[in-house]
C-alpha cells in the first residue's frame, strides 16, 4: 500500500497526474484499506462463532447467541472504533494546522480533560442522576468537554481581536493541568473500586456494548464533519500564517473560530464515545503527510479513513490478544503505532 | 504480584470456553496488577506477627476487616484508630488514619498505639514503626478459609480468645450447613460482578477464580463462570458474557444506592436476552459494604448469596 501512494505521488510531482486523480486515487486506496479492515474486524473475536448462525433469520434475535455476540458485542465496537479513529484523526489534523504546531493533539486544548472530569464526577461521586436511562457517563463527559471548549474559547477571545492561538494553546494546556489535577483529587476520594473504574476508563474502552451511544455520537459528528469538509482550502492558506492568509482572502477570524468549534465537536463526541484514547490524534496526521504531502484536501479525508482503519484494528488486538481479559485500546495505538511511525520517519526522510 | 503466571485447568462444562482458554494458556505474562489491587483493600491474613509482650490496649487498624472482626470479637475498647473506609457504625466513631495507599503515619504515631495492623505491602510504613517501636501486625490477602484462623489469631492477640473461638466456630458452622443444604443441588454458572459502569453493561469487574468472593460463591453452590481464570479479578468484555452464558448474574454493589433503586439499573442487561440468567430473570443485586470485606459478615453474605442461587432450599 504504501508503494501505491509513494507511485501516486511521484506521478503527481512528475506532472503526470492531476490534483482530481492523484485525490481520487489516493483517497480510493485509503478508503479501500478502511473498509478492509472494519469488514475483517467483526469476523474475528475471542470467541468463534458461526456465521451460519449469525444470519438465520428462522432463528429469534432473542435466542440466537452467535447473532447477539456479532450484532450487540462486535458490530458496535467496530462501528465506535472507526468513528473515535476516524474524529480523532480528523481533529488533530484541523488543529495541527489551526495552532500551526505540530505537536497539537485534540486533546491539547482541554477537551478530553473536561470529558475526563465529567466522566469521573459520574464514576466516582454517582452525579447525576441519569437522564432518561441514557448510560450517564458519556452525557458527563460530553458536557464537560463543552465546559472546557467555553472556558478556553473565552480566554482566547478576551482582550483579543481575532482568537490568539498562543492564548489558546497556553489556556489548553494550563486548564488540561487544572482538569488532571481535579481528576485526581476526586479519584483520591474514591473507594478502590470506583477509582479503579476510572482509571480503567481514562486508558479509552470502545466495547460500547449498544448503538445508543453511538446514534448520540453520530450527529454531532456530522456536524464537526460537514465543517471540515468546508475548511482544507483556508487551512492550506493559514499554516503560511494569518496574515498571509488574510492577504489571500481568508477570512482568518471565521476560519480559526469553525476549526476549533469543529474539532473540539468532534473530539468531545469522540471522547464520550470510547474515552481518551491517545496517539491517534497526533501521529496519524503526521503518517498521512509523511506518505500525501502537506495539501489538507487530500490529507483530511485520507487521515479520517485512515484513522478509522488503524483504531478499529488496534481494537481487534486488544479485545483478542489476552482474552478473556481485554487490554485497553490505548496501550495498542502506542505500542503499534509508535514503532511503525519511527520507521516511517527514517525512511521517507 | 508484578507478573503472574496464569495457569489454567481445562474446562469441563463448555467446550467454548476450552478453547478460549488454551489460547490464553499461550499468553501468559499477565502484567495488569490493577483489578488485584481491588481485591487487596478488603483480603486479608495474618502472615508475620511480633508478639508484643502484653495485651496492647491501643490498638490501630487499617485493614477494615481487621476492624470488622476486632469489633466482633470484643477488642471494640481496645481499638483507638481505623481505616478511611471502615464503614461500620462502631467504627465511624473513630478516629480515621488513611488506607492501603494513604497511611498518614504522622497521625498514627499521635495516637500511641500499642498494636498497629497494616497490609503486607506497606513495607515502608511498617519499617517506621519498627523504628518508632510499635509492634505491627501484617497482613496478607487471602481466601474464605483464612478468615476464621485470623479471627482466632486476633483473639489470642487482643486477649478475647473465647469470645474469638465463638465467633469463628459461629462462622464455620454457619458455612458448613450452607455447604451441606446446597450440596446435593446442581450449581448454576454463576457470573458475580463487583463493578461496572452505570446504566451500562461497560468496564465489568467480575470475580475471578481466586480469592473470597470465588470462595463465598462456590460455598453458597454456585459454579464461578471465570472460575478456571486463576486471578481474582476478570474484566470480560461484552463478547465474552455472551459467550459464557451464566446462568445467574449477580451483581454486589457496595456503597450507595439500596437493592430497589438499583433493581432498575440492572435493566442494562436486558439488551443480552440470549443469556440465560437474563432471560429467566435472575439478574440479582446484592447491597452492602458487608460484601467485599472478609470479615465476620462472611457467613451472612454467603448465605445471602445462596439464598439467591437456591431460593428452594432456603
Amino acid at each position: 500500500m504504501l508503494r501505491v501512494i509513494h507511485s501516486i505521488r511521484l506521478a503527481t510531482k512528475t506532472r503526470c497526474l492531476d490534483f482530481r486523480w492523484r485525490f481520487g486515487l489516493i483517497q480510493l486506496t485509503f478508503g479501500v484499506l478502511a473498509l478492509t479492515v472494519c469488514i475483517v474486524a467483526p469476523l474475528v473475536g475471542p470467541v468463534p462463532i458461526s456465521f451460519n448462525a449469525v444470519f438465520n433469520s428462522s432463528l429469534p434475535f432473542s435466542d440466537n447467541v452467535d447473532a447477539q455476540i456479532f450484532f450487540i458485542a462486535r458490530l458496535p465496537r467496530v462501528l465506535a472504533g472507526a468513528l473515535v479513529g476516524g474524529a480523532l484523526a480528523a481533529a488533530g489534523v484541523v488543529l495541527q494546522a489551526l495552532l500551526r504546531n505540530p505537536l497539537a493533539t485534540p486533546f491539547t486544548l482541554g477537551v478530553s480533560a473536561g470529558a475526563s472530569l465529567g466522566a469521573m464526577l459520574v464514576l466516582i461521586l454517582g452525579l447525576p442522576v441519569p437522564i432518561i436511562g441514557i448510560a450517564a457517563v458519556p452525557v458527563a463527559s460530553f458536557v464537560g468537554s463543552l465546559g472546557a471548549v467555553s472556558i478556553v474559547y473565552a480566554l482566547a477571545r478576551f482582550r483579543y481581536q481575532g482568537l490568539s492561538t498562543n492564548v489558546l494553546l497556553l489556556a489548553g494546556v494550563t486548564l488540561n493541568s487544572i482538569f488532571s489535577a481535579i481528576i485526581l483529587f476526586v479519584q483520591y476520594l474514591a473507594d478502590y473500586t470506583q477509582s479503579f473504574q476510572a482509571i480503567r476508563w481514562l486508558m479509552g474502552n470502545l466495547d460500547v456494548s449498544s448503538y445508543t451511544p453511538i446514534l448520540y455520537a453520530l450527529p454531532l459528528l456530522t456536524i464537526a464533519f460537514i465543517a471540515f469538509a468546508s475548511l482544507p482550502r483556508s487551512l492550506n492558506l493559514l499554516t503560511l500564517g494569518p496574515k498571509s492568509a488574510a492577504a489571500r482572502g481568508v477570512n482568518v477570524l471565521q476560519t480559526q473560530r469553525l476549526a476549533f468549534f469543529s474539532a473540539s465537536l468532534a473530539t468531545g463526541a469522540a471522547v464520550s464515545l470510547g474515552g481518551p484514547i491517545g496517539f491517534i490524534g497526533i501521529i496519524i496526521p503526521h503518517v498521512v503527510r509523511l506518505l500525501v504531502g502537506a495539501d489538507h484536501r487530500i490529507v483530511l479525508p485520507a487521515a479520517t479513513l485512515l484513522g478509522a482503519a488503524f483504531l478499529v484494528a488496534c481494537d481487534v488486538v486488544a479485545r483478542t490478544f489476552m482474552s478473556p481479559m481485554e487490554l485497553p485500546v490505548g496501550i495498542i495505538t502506542a505500542m503499534l503505532g509508535g514503532p511503525f511511525f519511527l520507521w516511517l520517519l527514517t525512511r521517507t526522510r | 504480584m508484578s507478573c503472574k503466571q496464569i495457569s489454567l485447568i481445562s474446562n469441563k462444562h463448555d467446550a467454548t470456553k476450552v478453547s478460549l482458554f488454551k489460547k490464553m494458556n499461550r499468553l501468559t505474562i499477565n502484567f495488569l496488577i490493577a483489578p488485584m489491587l481491588v481485591l487487596l483493600t478488603f483480603m486479608s491474613v495474618l502472615t508475620e506477627t511480633q508478639s508484643p509482650i502484653a495485651i496492647p490496649n491501643r490498638i490501630i487498624s487499617i485493614v477494615p476487616a481487621v476492624t470488622e472482626i476486632l469489633f466482633a470479637i470484643g477488642a471494640g475498647p481496645q481499638v483507638v484508630a481505623v481505616s478511611s473506609f471502615d464503614r461500620t457504625k462502631e467504627a465511624l466513631s473513630k478516629p480515621r488514619v488513611g488506607g492501603l495507599l494513604d497511611p498518614n503515619i504522622e497521625r498514627v504515631l499521635a495516637l500511641r498505639p500499642d498494636l498497629v495492623i497494616l497490609y503486607e505491602s506497606q513495607v515502608d510504613q511498617q519499617i517506621q514503626l519498627k523504628r518508632a517501636e510499635i509492634p505491627v501486625l501484617m497482613y496478607q490477602h487471602g481466601g474464605l478459609s483464612d478468615v476464621t484462623p485470623m479471627i482466632r489469631k486476633l483473639g489470642k492477640q487482643t486477649g478475647h480468645i473465647a469470645q474469638a473461638q465463638k465467633v469463628a466456630t459461629q462462622i464455620e458452622r454457619e458455612l458448613e450447613n450452607i455447604r451441606q443444604r446446597v450440596k446435593n443441588l446442581t450449581p448454576p454458572r454463576t457470573l458475580l460482578v463487583f463493578g461496572r459502569e452505570p446504566y451500562a453493561i461497560k468496564n465489568v469487574y467480575a470475580s475471578g477464580g481466586i480469592g473470597f468472593l470465588h470462595d463465598m460463591l462456590e460455598t453458597a453452590g454456585g459454579e464461578n463462570v471465570f472460575g478456571d481464570l486463576l486471578r481474582e479479578a476478570a474484566h470480560p468484555t461484552s463478547e465474552m458474557i455472551l459467550a459464557i452464558e451464566p446462568e445467574v448474574i449477580i451483581e454486589l454493589q457496595v456503597q450507595g444506592t439500596t437493592e430497589n433503586q438499583f433493581s432498575s439499573e440492572t435493566k442494562a442487561w436486558n439488551r443480552f436476552s440470549t443469556i440465560p440468567a437474563v432471560r429467566s430473570d435472575r439478574v440479582h443485586v446484592l447491597t452492602g459494604s458487608e460484601l467485599v470485606i472478609p470479615g465476620p459478615r462472611v457467613a451472612e453474605v454467603t448465605r445471602r448469596l445462596a439464598t439467591l442461587l437456591h431460593p428452594k432450599a432456603f
